[in-house]
């Protein structure tokens, strides 16, 4: 019972197909409250079509999903925004639901973007409207966040900051979170649940277990598995040699 | 001083600018201007059948153009063919349907430039009524679907992924099109109501930096554009439509050299 009653959302065998080509095919994953499960896999696995199935935005699906929730928050990897629109940042921060200034502006300190609040969203660098974007998403003290690459963009300082922030919120929020990341520290250190993707599940589960998977050796190679041993030691700091494991 | 028809213009014209100000800026983010078009096109069509089947007017154009806007999304579903091409297949065809079935109604006497550029001189009581109580019903579900039609304006993926449904009020919002053709089709004509809904939001667009902002000039710009159109027709016993729409153009030009103050200042 008590398990059922923390479901936020269930994919069941889900896939998604565009001109007759499998995106993604037979997944099947579940985000409770407080806990945090991540999708890595190469570019082109299908890791963000998960988490449009994930949201419902894409209808037409194999498979089902079922949502327990609509208290969602989503940061995705592309947006564009079409700059005939005059956005400023405190609007962009009310788009889908209204806030009071107190929500606002604590969401944007938390990202560190707090001075930017009244500037057009078009005049924002790549990593501040990546705060920004982040800052929405939490501001509205969702239940369920997807965050679709959330840090990209952001300089390597903030990047663990923001990833602690993360942490911190679905500890404090105790809301559930479906995490698409390159960053093998990062699944490895906050991560509850890693799904492997590849087109399909490769492999899922802890992420030490996933570590000790064959399939993602051979779909990380074996550097990124060392990278992952190495995390059975010391899990108390980040390394800085991130930028290696992120080519495959 | 001045006579009944002109106040009636005047109100007329209010009326009709209070609603394509806010209308007029989701054309202008969502690039609607085309489709202002087509449907408007498609009027010519309501009007005739309106007039053989003696309907009220801006009741038969706002069913022909709302079914015009259901057929484009179905052939947008249907069709490899680019929006841009189906636009001006149902823009120039509906139009020339249109004038083909005018050709029919030889008995009847038809003010065709009336209809292509409007007649706001001719609003009767009437008339009025439509505008204002029809205006206000448009307002009043734009108020109510605004949050989830300016969420997808901005982006579709975010308010379809925290459940604003976005497809609801996309097709809520081609009706509110439709709607706000037929009602003010009498006034400036079908060529030029897409004008009327494009060129003040666009002036706005010029001196503002929230859309709550735009919103609020564009509707101040359509109010100008009515009252110094009327005027100056009057004045200079031109058109009236069109010196609505050539008002709203010379305050779209005061607007960009404000643009050009401003760099100014910055630099």
């Amino acid at each position: 019972m008590g398990s059922d009653q923390n479901l936020l959302v269930k994919l069941n065998k889900a896939g998604f197909s565009l001109n007759n080509k499998w995106l993604v095919k037979g997944v099947s994953l579940q985000v409770e409250k407080g806990k945090i499960v991540t999708l890595i896999g190469p570019n082109g696995s299908g890791k963000s079509t998960t988490a449009k199935i994930a949201l419902g935005i894409y209808k037409k699906i194999d498979g089902s999903v079922e949502k327990y929730t609509n208290k969602v928050g989503y940061v995705p990897q592309k947006i564009s925004i079409d700059w005939t629109l005059p956005l400023r940042v405190n609007d962009f921060m009310v788009l889908t639901e209204s806030l009071d200034k107190e929500s606002i502006d604590e969401a944007l300190s938390l990202t560190g973007v707090i001075h930017l609040k009244d500037k057009n969203l078009g005049d924002l660098s790549g990593g501040e409207f990546q705060r920004v974007l982040l800052a929405r998403a939490i501001s509205k003290k969702p239940e369920l966040l997807v965050l679709d690459e959330p840090v990209q963009g952001v300089d390597f300082t903030g990047e663990i900051a923001l990833y602690e922030l993360i942490k911190k919120i679905s500890d404090e929020l105790n809301c559930g979170i479906l995490l698409i990341s390159h960053d093998l520290h990062t699944v490895m250190s906050a991560t509850d649940h890693v799904v492997c993707l590849n087109g399909h599940v490769c492999c899922s589960g802890s992420p030490m277990d996933v570590a000790k998977n064959n399939e993602y050796k051979a779909l990380f190679g074996e550097q990124a598995s060392q990278i992952l041993s190495r995390y059975e030691h010391r899990h108390d700091h980040i390394h800085t040699d991130q930028g290696e494991i992120k080519k495959n | 001083m001045l006579d009944d028809f002109f106040i009636r213009a005047l109100i007329a014209g209010i009326g009709v600018a209070i609603v394509t100000g806010p209308l007029g800026c989701f054309v202008v983010w969502r690039r609607l201007s085309y489709f202002g078009d087509t449907l408007a096109h498609s009027a010519l069509l309501g009007v005739t059948l309106a007039y053989s089947m003696e309907f009220n007017i801006a009741f038969s154009v706002f069913i022909i153009s709302s079914l015009i806007a259901l057929t484009l999304i179905q052939l947008q579903k249907r069709t490899n063919l680019p929006g841009d091409a189906l636009l001006g297949l149902l823009a120039h065809s509906s139009l020339a349907v249109g004038l083909v079935v005018i050709g029919f109604l030889s008995f009847i006497r038809f003010d065709i430039m009336g209809l292509l550029f409007g007649d706001i001189l001719a609003v009767t009581v009437d008339d009025l009524l439509i505008i204002w109580i029809g205006g206000a019903l448009i307002l009043l579900i734009l108020r109510l679907i605004w949050k989830p039609l300016f969420a997808s304006t901005v982006n579709y993926e975010l308010a379809e992924a925290e459940g604003l449904n976005p497809d609801r009020a996309k097709a809520i919002f081609t009706i509110l099109m439709a709607a706000i053709i037929a009602i003010s089709i009498k006034m400036v004509g079908l060529l030029l109501i897409t004008g009327m809904l494009i060129i003040p939001a666009a002036m706005a667009r010029n001196i503002s930096s929230s859309p709550q902002k735009m919103v609020i000039y564009s509707i101040i710009g359509g109010l100008l554009s009515v009252i110094l159109g009327l005027f100056s027709s009057l004045e200079f016993n031109t058109a009236s439509g069109p010196s609505i729409i050539a008002a709203s153009l010379f305050l779209f030009i005061l607007s960009l050299l404000n643009i050009k103050q401003s760099i100014k200042l910055k630099n």
